[in-house]
């Protein structure tokens, strides 16, 4: 192995090593608000960047289908403020179930009205699509909200987790190791999908969807049941989230929260899976900063408030305008300026949204010339 | 088919209800076109920026917001002085039209600098003004709950706009300011048009977006034209939020509820198309009116799904016709 195949290697091994071990390195503390946040976090944020790589859908809809999962489970589980006794089409589901049990069916339901989403949006492309999605999640919002038997606007509280993850407040290790292994999970279901006839084909539609249907391909098939595939990583993250905060409301699926998830997305980077969780944990890192240095500085001025998301909000401005492939640009120019080969060079399209919405429309104004 | 036979439905039902109670229905669909008016206002401006020059501003609520902001501290600081609370009898009309005036200047300034400083450097790059502007919205309503607060303000009209008219239909007496609102936004709609349809400007700016290169290629600097019509847009926005703040109320989370319902208004109505707009807004806002009243059968009160309906309309109508219900056609 030569120099310079050290250097390439070596940031990757450190980053597997913290990884590994982050609960031996950084207090419990650190370990909950900063570790197991940034992972779940990140694989919610991971389906958006998925669905936009490679499918060329940008969806707003993923925060609304982790609050999905998070609501079928903590319903199905005996938390208080949920169903009490579970009937559903006069089908008697018993008393309550186990959280293992409620948590598969959270994942399936989720998954189930993603496909149902991704059916609606089939069609659309672009700037629809994201207005699409967009409604649907302000949907489901109000859904949780308006309907009192589901949960109302108090939420959920009090949802039992598995024997094995205990109580994060007092031990967040275990649950830690379990998101851990949940992320990479996704990632790698991500990453295998991507050399297979489904992800060449979807590839293809994100690129060029009306030579792909000439093709013979059926392109409406694939972008819903990509979709599907996108809500059922939302939901795994949906599911981690509710372990990890023991409650669900319609306040933790609003249109901030919605934001938030798609602002770490798209600050992170949207040319690597990766970039997700750096994203992630630029975010939570943040958010510690904030809380525990400017809040003390300017705690007395401010009268306790940190505002946060100003913070938030001017940094996902500046890392937008300095880099539009987001921290995942920076750290790959940063990469080339100290000539370090990266592997394989990534050129992000200028437009985010990548050529399928522009090939369309070029497309239409031949036909309407014509 | 559907459609028209569940339309056909829903209205003779409504006019079931109609015959029941002439009063209610009278104030309801008052209360659902003066809604649809403010609507209009501000998907206007929306309609303007978003649909015609094809800028993704998700930050148009922001604008929307901080006019009222901006109006209601003015009006403060005109009448109140220093006390929080002023009544009814102290406001005069100018201590309403001041504060109109210095939201839309301070609203258009802002959009302006938007569009500028921000929006140029994005130009045709949908995904990434949308971002963009989620990033200015996002700092913009954190600053405006930290200046303003978490409570509810509304902006105060003079004694004799707040008061109810009485409009000779089966007694009904109906607040003047929100029939003033109804003809700002008819005023408002035709005045658009003909800026449109019959200035140079109007001319100018259709013509470049269809194509941009051959209008500055005959010698007009498209640039000028573009940021005016985005501070107008803007100027629409807080407009709106004055209109807004004083027939409702302005509060936390209003800047996201009047992005969305002008999101609804102009994807609805299509693209571009002010008649659209027209209809969109028109449709939500009787929608909203009806369904918040009438969705009771019985013994059972569905009202509180009044803005589930709203949203599977919107979600029904994106999908059947993803162009929108009236294609703008330029």
């Amino acid at each position: 192995m030569n120099a310079a195949a050290i250097i390439v290697r070596a940031p990757a091994g450190v980053v597997v090593a913290v990884l590994c071990l982050f609960p031996l390195l950084f207090s419990d503390f650190v370990t909950s608000t900063i570790g197991v946040r940034s992972l779940f976090l990140g694989i919610a944020a991971a389906s958006i960047t998925y669905l936009v790589l490679h499918a060329g859908m940008i969806s707003f809809s993923q925060t609304a289908l982790y609050g999905i999962a998070g609501f079928t489970m903590a319903n199905l589980a005996a938390a208080s403020g949920g169903i009490e006794h579970i009937r559903i089409l006069g089908l008697d589901l018993g008393e309550s179930w186990g959280p293992w049990q409620a948590a598969g069916a959270g994942v399936a339901v989720a998954t189930v009205i993603g496909v149902a989403f991704g059916f609606v949006c089939r069609a659309s492309y672009g700037i629809y699509f994201l207005m699409l999605t967009l409604a649907l999640a302000v949907l489901t919002f109000y859904f949780f909200g308006q309907v009192p038997q589901l949960s109302g606007f108090g939420g959920i509280g009090n949802v039992p987790r598995p024997h094995l993850i205990g109580n994060p407040v007092t031990d967040p290790t275990p649950l830690y190791y379990v998101a851990l292994a949940g992320a990479v999970g996704i990632y790698a279901l991500f990453r295998s999908l991507v050399q297979t006839p489904f992800g060449l084909t979807l590839q293809g539609i994100r690129d060029d969807p009306i030579r792909m249907r000439s093709l013979g391909f059926r392109v409406e098939l694939h972008r819903t049941l990509a979709f599907g595939l996108g809500a059922f990583a939302a939901a795994i993250a949906g599911i981690l989230s509710v372990w990890y905060s023991g409650q669900v409301s319609p306040g933790s699926i609003d249109v901030i929260r919605t934001i938030d998830v798609f602002a770490i997305a798209v600050v992170g980077g949207l040319g690597r899976i990766e970039g997700a969780w750096l994203g992630a944990f630029a975010f939570t890192t943040l958010d510690y900063a904030v809380k525990r240095w400017v809040g003390d500085a300017l705690g007395s001025a401010l009268d306790g408030v940190t505002r946060f998301e100003t913070w938030f909000g001017i940094i996902f401005l500046a890392i937008l305008l300095v880099s539009p492939g987001g921290l995942v640009g920076l750290v790959q120019s940063l990469g080339r300026r100290i000539h370090v080969r990266v592997r394989r060079q990534r050129q992000m399209p200028d437009d985010l949204t990548g050529p399928a919405p522009r090939a369309i429309e070029e497309r239409r104004q031949r036909t309407d010339e014509g | 088919m559907i459609a028209c036979g569940a339309l056909a439905v829903t209205v003779a039902w409504l006019a079931s209800r109609a015959i029941a109670a002439p009063p209610t229905f009278v104030i309801v669909t008052l209360n659902g076109l003066t809604i649809a008016a403010l609507y209009f206002v501000v998907a206007s401006g929306f309609n303007l920026i978003f649909g015609l020059m094809r800028f993704v501003n998700m930050a148009h609520g922001s604008l929307y917001l901080l006019g009222g902001y901006v109006a209601f501290e003015v009006q403060q600081k005109l009448v109140g002085g220093n006390s929080a609370f002023i009544s009814a009898g102290d406001v005069g009309i100018t201590d309403w039209l001041l504060p109109l005036a210095a939201a839309c200047g301070v609203v258009g300034l802002a959009g302006l600098v938007l569009h500028q400083v921000i929006l140029r450097r994005a130009e045709g790059q949908e995904l990434r003004q949308a971002v963009i502007t989620i990033a200015v919205a996002v700092v913009l309503g954190d600053q405006m709950l930290a200046h303003f607060g978490g409570v509810a303000e509304d902006i105060r009209l003079p004694e004799w706009l707040e008061r109810g008219v009485s409009l000779h239909v089966y007694g009904v007496t109906y607040s003047l300011f929100r029939l003033v609102v109804l003809a700002i936004a008819i005023q408002l709609g035709l005045a658009l048009v003909l800026l449109y349809r019959r200035t140079r400007f109007g001319t100018i700016l259709r013509a470049g977006v269809d194509d941009r290169e051959m209008v500055e290629a005959i010698g007009i600097n498209i640039q000028v034209v573009f940021a005016v019509a985005f501070g107008l847009g803007a100027v629409l926005a807080g407009l709106g939020g004055v209109l807004g703040g004083t027939m409702v109320a302005l509060a936390p989370g209003e800047d996201s509820n009047f992005l969305l319902k002008a999101l609804i208004v102009v994807i609805v109505g299509g693209l571009g198309s002010l008649a659209g707009s027209a209809v969109g807004a028109l449709a939500l806002g009787l929608v909203e009116a009806y369904a918040q009243t009438y969705l009771v059968f019985g013994e059972r009160n569905y009202t509180y799904l009044a803005i589930l309906l709203t949203f599977g309309l919107l979600i029904v109508a994106l999908a059947a016709r993803p162009e929108g219900l009236l294609r703008g056609r330029s």
